[in-house]
């Protein structure tokens, strides 16, 4: 029998390796799975394209602004499919009833957390790659040309969606599929709040407050300075990197809290509801 | 309780809202013993091995496995344990040989390859080995899933009905390869399950559990012999059916 090496006690890259490879093998043999990542994000980008083509026709300002929609459903697009691939492959575990083989195996929470952030990576590049090349081809507008800024609103928007993602995974543990609904349906709380489509002004006074208290407005404000002032605003940037911080904080601290409460209350092997 | 236990479960308590599921156990298991957990639905076995993989915090008491206390210190011995559970399944769209992989790397195995190539031979899976797991028959999902839990080579090996869906050619086969594995290693087998023909073949040693507690501890050959059966079904019966807390009362 081998003995144990000091390399298997600490934090691994070769069991994050591992559960990469598993969620890659899946994806690889299933092509409905491959369709679904690339078909909402196909058909937001075609619906809201063609409505700013039209919008523009009839006005100046976004004429002067064009892409802001577009960019918009994109950038908005990573942060809704960036929850929903992690929560998704959380998911998958508890279908296949997988989950009590990885939490009896040495795999760790952070290092399955750690897959499950690469894998969300992994299923929104195959969904996003594709759609950001559709729309240079529909729309001249080029998502690649934002250049440094897309990818500090790409950080950003991780980091929240992650955050949330973490967090559904800690009460999917504890309450078992019961909060599945939770998984698919939380990041809709984010879609009027952080102002994806309008200015934060456009809420009344009492609810920018809120607004303001959420990372992903920080981007979106962000992203309006730069395609119609041509401005980047790193200040904005900085700020929601600061919320995002305390965010994941919450995220991974209420996780550990229900994995806890989960071992307590015996609902690992359940999985179910 | 010696310095040689391999597992040590020290006045464990395990108590949901409304139920107590182990009420206040112990038991020692030496290296290299294979002993069954035996109980009707409910006796709290299947808890029991769950607090055991760290997989439930226990109420009160403790457990400790290989020198680590579970669950909070399960990652120095989770690589040196596996199982095998009807509760769980392998992910069904991957082959055989991916959920392998998968698991091998997991338990840090250094020749994933080379492992998977051994337990398909000593196991046959040779020739459903790139078949997607969900496709095998129960039998042959068996065979994988006891592979799977060799698949580190593990010192403690927790098996959970190991053979219930098999037939009992199959079943009989799966045996004798857990026999040798433990033989070969010296392993340390603690195994739940209701098939008794199993148990008298496999174990060396019977905890019997009902409603959380441990009604009796011995060999199965002490058992038969005190309750005055001729094999370790009766004795169970009458466990199970309070007879022995009868019989010792008239005593």
């Amino acid at each position: 029998m081998s003995a144990p090496s000091t390399a298997r006690l600490a934090f691994s890259h070769r069991r994050i390796g591992a559960m990469v490879l598993r969620h890659w093998y899946l994806i690889r043999s299933s092509w409905p799975r491959v369709f679904d990542l690339m078909y909402w994000p196909t058909v937001q980008m075609l619906m809201w394209g063609f409505l700013q083509a039209y919008v523009m026709q009839n006005s100046g300002f976004f004429a002067r602004a064009a892409g802001t929609f577009i960019c918009a459903v994109m950038l908005w697009d990573t942060l809704f499919r960036g929850q929903l691939g992690f929560s998704i492959s959380f998911l998958e575990e508890m279908y296949s009833r997988n989950i009590g083989n990885l939490m009896m195996s040495p795999l760790r929470p952070v290092e399955f957390i750690v897959a499950l952030m690469i894998i969300s990576v992994i299923r929104l590049a195959i969904g996003m790659v594709p759609v950001s090349l559709l729309a240079i081809w529909f729309f001249g507008f080029n998502l690649w040309g934002l250049g440094l800024a897309l990818v500090v609103f790409f950080i950003n928007l991780f980091l929240t969606s992650w955050a949330v993602a973490i967090f559904v995974a800690g009460l999917l543990l504890r309450n078992g599929l019961g909060a599945e609904s939770l998984a698919w349906g939380i990041m809709f709380l984010f879609l009027p709040l952080t102002c994806v489509y309008y200015p934060v002004d456009v809420l009344p006074g009492w609810l920018q407050v809120f607004a303001w208290m959420l990372p992903p407005t920080y981007v979106f404000e962000g992203m309006r300075a730069l395609i119609v002032d041509h401005v980047f605003r790193a200040d904005l940037m900085l700020q929601g990197f600061a919320l995002n911080v305390v965010l994941m904080s919450v995220g991974v601290i209420g996780f550990l809290v229900l994995l806890r409460s989960a071992r307590r209350e015996g609902t690992l092997l359940q999985g179910g509801d | 309780m010696t310095s040689s236990s391999a597992i040590t479960v020290d006045r464990l308590v395990k108590a949901y809202k409304t139920v107590t599921a182990v009420d206040g156990i112990s038991f020692a298991l030496e290296t290299g013993s294979c002993t069954a957990l035996l109980g009707g639905n409910g006796a709290g076995k299947t808890t029991t091995i769950s607090t055991i993989m760290g997989l439930v915090e226990p109420t009160a008491g403790t457990v400790s496995v290989l020198g680590a206390q579970m669950p909070r210190q399960r990652h120095q011995v989770l690589h040196r344990m596996n199982f095998e559970s009807p509760y769980v399944n392998m992910p069904m769209r991957l082959t055989v040989r991916q959920n392998l992989k998968v698991f091998g790397t997991l338990y840090g195995c250094r020749d994933v390859t080379a492992r998977i190539r051994a337990l398909a031979k000593e196991f046959e899976l040779d020739d459903f080995l790139d078949r997607p797991t969900g496709k095998l028959s129960a039998g042959q999902k068996t065979r994988v899933a006891v592979a799977k839990s060799l698949i580190n080579e593990p010192e403690i090996l927790l098996l959970d009905e190991p053979t219930a869906s098999l037939d009992p050619d199959t079943a009989d086969w799966v045996r004798s390869r857990l026999e040798r594995y433990r033989a070969e290693r010296r392993a340390t087998v603690l195994l739940a399950s209701h098939n008794m023909g199993e148990v008298e073949r496999l174990c060396d040693r019977v905890i019997m559990m009902k409603a959380g507690r441990i009604e009796d501890d011995d060999t199965p050959e002490q058992l038969i012999a005190r309750y005055g059966r001729t094999n370790l079904e009766e004795v169970f019966l009458d466990i199970a059916r309070g007879q022995g807390e009868a019989r010792e009362a008239a005593q």
